[in-house]
């Protein structure tokens, strides 16, 4: 005779096995749908089983992704996110972890956390939602925000210089940096796939519009019929091509990147992209931008590192083989200790 | 003139003269207290602790309070950069570092100036006289030298030309300069302090040998150094009396030395062993809590996690992350800290996910007095973050019982998923006293579970369903298949928590969330109350004031008055039967370390007024102001 029992054999998981019973609360057109249902579907590509996968997320439009996706999750506080997610990865490093974070609570309020998570390469994959303005709390100014911008809370126009998202995240060292459009979903997924399979800290910018407070801050990339001559797909090992004839490409002149017409240079001289370069070239192709440059998109950055909760646990796994696996009673024994008799006297 | 090697206090000094052939007498006293004072630079620190744990290795009762500037080096030979150790060793029961020292050794002008004031009258002082020069006379702010211009009359001064007989003894040792030398004055003056005190030199010729074998000049220094201070006292007729201090009668077992902030380190590793648990400790460096952190990352053999965040936000945000993975995840702190971390607190108390969150409170308000301490931030744990926020906060009384307060602060925490306060202080955390080893075999172990999808029978899984008895919710872990769900800070519907603003889901939450930290005073233990047990005066503390309150409590009751001490170690939820405690007696005294936080807490739940006691001066009460003020209540 057999009894009901719940299946607990990991059965291949569908897009559908990633959605939730939860109404999803953003506007109507904005681009975090996009990036969600971009999620569900590449996941289950990942071949991680869902109950290991975490998405942490802090405060802000973005930070609600947690509650539509159908994984274990933490709808945490303003700019935190990736305290708890480094604080979960020590506990357990064999979860995948996400952070849900966006410019205002990843770049503002959680910047200092930011920072330090990708310069510990703690193995998270962080991505940030970017659309230039505080949607939540209804359309204030960003740290992203370009010089300029009027909003309810700038509205003589904001005279702040931004952060370019990429650029803090290589000064941070971060061991992987790439950028994809919520709209071009196919990129957005094969990045989202890159970061999963990084080891360390991934650290992914995502164009994300705002249609209520800040619509068509990325019209000139997102836009497909300009994204060809707007953007430059980065791939490793290839020449920096782009144009939607391909006809142009990115060289170095002295330290600075030019864009020339690919026929009138040998094929040689065009830069071809490292993901494995040294920082500093990194930075260099993450400060180019319209209208001078293409904006690039795609990953800039991969390289291994050592990552943090592996070495913290690995120096736990050193001291017990060095030590021996500690007992309570060595605990609370110290080297000086004494005993006391029945009858007042020492031994 | 009394003696100055007489125990303050009302118990009579039992001195024996003992006989001696061709040397100095030998007299049993029962309890000393001295106090080392000299420069920052100077070592006061380590050779206060070297005096006590010899003191303790022999079997006395021993309380130490050192005294520290915040300045890691403040300019020598300053009254700023004046460090001070004090130890009271005793053949008795005793219960603080003493009110004043008897024994005052000095190592330069400021420490004489600074620490003079902490001399019982009459008392002694040993003072190094080659520091007292022009320069260091000025620095200290004396017009002229106090060791010549009569100020000190009535004091028993023993100069010493410790910093010139330290080089001669030391002269002749290969690679050492001067100033190599003069650091290991400290090791002379503890030298002879033995000498003095009757004490065997092998404990600290052994620690000098652990810490320095592998440095030749630096370890014949420091041992020669110690030799010479002994056998000055032995050799000079200036010393005519030495002194044996007889072991303590403490209770049968196995001794060491413990610190507040040793034991919370090994209360939380004894906690997560027990718990079957990896130790995630999260701290963010902060005076006086960092030698917790110091302590856990070096005992990573028993699967201890230490972080060292960017901040005390950070901290607190990995703890929460860390109980959500299913470790006994734990933050350190002090009162900023505590601050900083109050919004996440407040979230790791909306997610209802256990963790112990640590605050060895200084003076403050601000940046305050780090090194200092203080009781004042009873009502930031209690009140001090958004909303409704119950959380259960225990102290301490003494630093041996830092350990067995952390183990039971896990044990709440898992028990009603909630987190844990646990309230110690600068006193407290760098006090040491003889702590008997408990028996590790006899504790109880620390039962959780972590619900599987088995037992869900079909339906969906309930991140916020309550156990019956405890109300706490169940501690599912990422990894575990079927269990996925979500949780965060917005108000939920309960069971589901979903989000909801429903106005009956929010009260519901809020009654369950209060509910359950309530709940915890039928598990923990009732109020004890030591001496009558009804009357005129009941001494109300809580933390590290104990031994202060229950040494002026025992003197008050010898002398033939009625008093009573209650100590709270639980602080929210009160133990049950406070209230009843509390009715028993006439009048009640609360002496605090702040400006009267328990005293509020206890007249606005128990409407029964109290007397405040209130200090707030960065130093632990004295006996005596405990005395007095109950002198002066019941007249
Ligand atoms: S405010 Fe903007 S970012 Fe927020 S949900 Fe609406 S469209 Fe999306």
């Amino acid at each position: 005779m057999t009894t009901e029992t719940i299946p607990l054999q990991p059965v291949p998981m569908t897009k559908a096995d990633l959605v939730t019973d939860q109404a999803v609360r953003w506007c109507p057109g904005c681009g975090d749908y996009a990036i969600l249902a971009t999620m569900q579907k590449v996941l289950p590509e990942c071949g991680i089983p869902r109950e290991n996968v975490v998405f942490v997320s802090g405060i802000g439009c973005s930070s609600r992704f947690p509650y539509y996706m159908n994984t274990y999750g933490i709808h945490s506080i303003h700019g935190r996110a990736p305290t708890l997610a480094t604080g979960l990865k020590l506990a357990n490093p064999d979860l995948t972890v996400f952070v849900i974070t966006g410019d205002g609570d990843g770049l503002s309020i959680g910047g200092n956390h930011l920072i330090h998570t990708l310069r510990r390469n703690v193995d998270l994959n962080i991505i940030l939602f970017n659309n230039r303005i505080y949607g939540l709390t209804k359309g204030q100014y960003s740290p992203t925000s370009l010089p300029g911008h009027k909003t309810k809370s700038s509205p003589m126009g904001s005279v702040e210089q931004g952060f370019n998202p990429l650029s803090v995240a290589l000064a941070a060292e971060a061991t992987f940096v790439a950028r994809s459009i919520d709209v071009h979903t196919k990129h957005l997924g094969e990045v989202i796939k890159r970061a999963v399979e990084h080891k360390g800290t991934s650290f992914v910018e995502v164009f994300q519009n705002c249609n209520i407070f800040n619509d068509g801050a990325w019209e000139d990339v997102a836009n497909a019929k300009t994204r060809a001559e707007h953007t430059l797909e980065l791939v490793h090992g290839q020449p920096m091509i782009f144009g939607a004839a391909r006809d142009k490409g990115i060289r170095l002149n002295g330290f600075q990147p030019e864009v020339v017409n690919v026929a009138d240079v040998p094929a040689d001289a065009l830069l071809t992209h490292d993901e494995r370069a040294q920082v500093s070239y990194h930075y260099l192709i993450s400060r180019m931008t319209l209208p001078e440059y293409p904006v690039p998109l795609g990953v800039l950055r991969s390289v291994d590192k050592p990552v943090y909760e592996h070495q913290v646990i690995q120096q736990g796994r050193d001291a017990a083989a060095k030590m021996g696996p500690g007992s309570l009673e060595d605990l609370v024994a110290s080297n000086e200790s004494w005993v006391v008799s029945a009858r007042n006297g020492l031994h | 003139m009394s003696d100055p090697h007489a125990p303050n206090g009302a118990a009579a000094s039992a001195v024996a003269e003992a006989p001696a052939v061709g040397a100095p007498n030998v007299d049993e006293v029962e309890s000393v207290i001295i106090r080392f004072a000299g420069d920052s630079g100077d070592g006061m620190q380590l050779t206060g602790t070297q005096f006590t744990n010899t003191a303790a290795v022999v079997g006395n009762d021993i309380s130490t309070m050192p005294d520290f500037p915040a300045e890691i080096r403040a300019p020598a030979g300053t009254l700023a950069g004046v460090s001070g150790f004090q130890v009271h060793f005793s053949s008795l029961d005793i219960l603080t570092p003493g009110d004043a020292a008897q024994v005052l050794v000095a190592m330069n002008p400021a420490a004489l100036k600074s620490a003079l004031s902490e001399l019982v009258p009459g008392g002694t002082i040993i003072v190094n006289t080659d520091e007292f020069n022009a320069s260091n006379l000025k620095k200290a702010a004396y017009a002229t030298n106090p060791l010549e211009d009569g100020s000190l009359k009535g004091y028993k001064i023993h100069p010493v030309p410790l910093t010139r007989l330290n080089r001669d003894a030391l002269k002749d040792i290969e690679g050492l300069t001067t100033k190599d030398m003069d650091r290991s004055k400290n090791l002379f003056a503890l030298g002879l302090s033995f000498w003095i005190y009757d004490r065997p030199l092998d404990n600290t010729l052994h620690w000098i040998e652990e810490k320095f074998g592998k440095k030749p000049a630096i370890f014949e220094a420091n041992r020669r150094a110690l030799m010479a201070g002994y056998h000055f006292g032995e050799t000079t007729e200036a010393f005519q009396r030495r002194f044996h201090i007889p072991p303590a009668n403490l209770a049968a077992g196995q001794y060491r030395k413990i610190t507040g902030n040793e034991a919370v380190a090994i209360g939380l590793v004894a906690a997560a062993v027990l718990a079957d648990k990896s130790l995630v400790y999260c701290s963010y460096p902060i005076t006086p809590a960092s030698d917790i952190l110091h302590s856990l990352a070096a005992l990573k053999n028993y699967d201890v996690r230490t972080f060292q965040a960017e901040d005390e936000i950070a901290a607190m945000g990995a703890a929460i992350g860390a109980a959500f993975g299913g470790a006994f995840a734990v933050t350190g702190t002090s009162g900023p800290g505590l601050a900083l971390k109050s919004e996440a607190m407040n979230l790791a108390l909306v997610l209802e996910l256990p963790m112990v969150i640590v605050d060895v409170q200084r003076g403050g308000p601000s940046t305050g007095s780090p090194t200092k301490t203080e009781q004042s931030d009873l009502l930031q744990a209690m009140f001090g973050r958004n909303g409704e926020s119950p959380l259960p906060i225990l102290a301490p009384a003494t630093p041996g019982e830092c350990f067995d307060i952390t183990v039971l602060a896990f044990r709440l925490a898992a028990r009603i998923m909630s987190p844990v306060v646990v309230l110690s202080d600068g006193y407290l955390a760098n006090s040491a006293e003889p702590w008997r080893i408990p028996d590790v075999g006899a504790m109880a172990p620390i039962q959780i579970g972590h619900p599987t999808a088995i037992g869900l029978n079909g339906t969906g899984y309930l991140p916020f369903a309550r156990d019956a008895e405890t109300m706490a919710r169940p501690w599912a872990l990422p990894g575990t298949p079927g269990l996925e769900h979500r949780i965060g800070g917005l108000s939920k519907e309960p069971g589901t928590g979903n989000v909801s603003y429903d106005p009956t889901h929010t009260q519901q939450m809020n009654d369950e969330r209060r509910a359950k930290v309530a709940g915890l005073a039928d598990y923990l233990p009732e109020q004890d109350v030591y001496g009558p047990e009804s009357g005129d005066l009941l001494v109300l503390g809580w933390g590290g004031t104990f031994g202060a309150l229950r040494q002026a409590v025992i003197q008050a009751n010898a002398q033939g008055r009625s008093v009573a001490h209650a100590h709270v170690r639980y602080l929210n939820p009160f133990p049950r039967n406070l209230a009843a405690v509390l009715g028993r007696y006439k009048q009640v005294l609360v002496p605090e370390l702040n400006g009267g936080q328990l005293a509020l807490l206890i007249q606005g739940r128990f409407l029964k007024p109290v007397i405040q006691l209130e200090k707030l001066q960065g130093q632990p009460f004295r006996i005596s102001e405990i005395r007095a003020k109950i002198d002066e209540i019941l007249g």
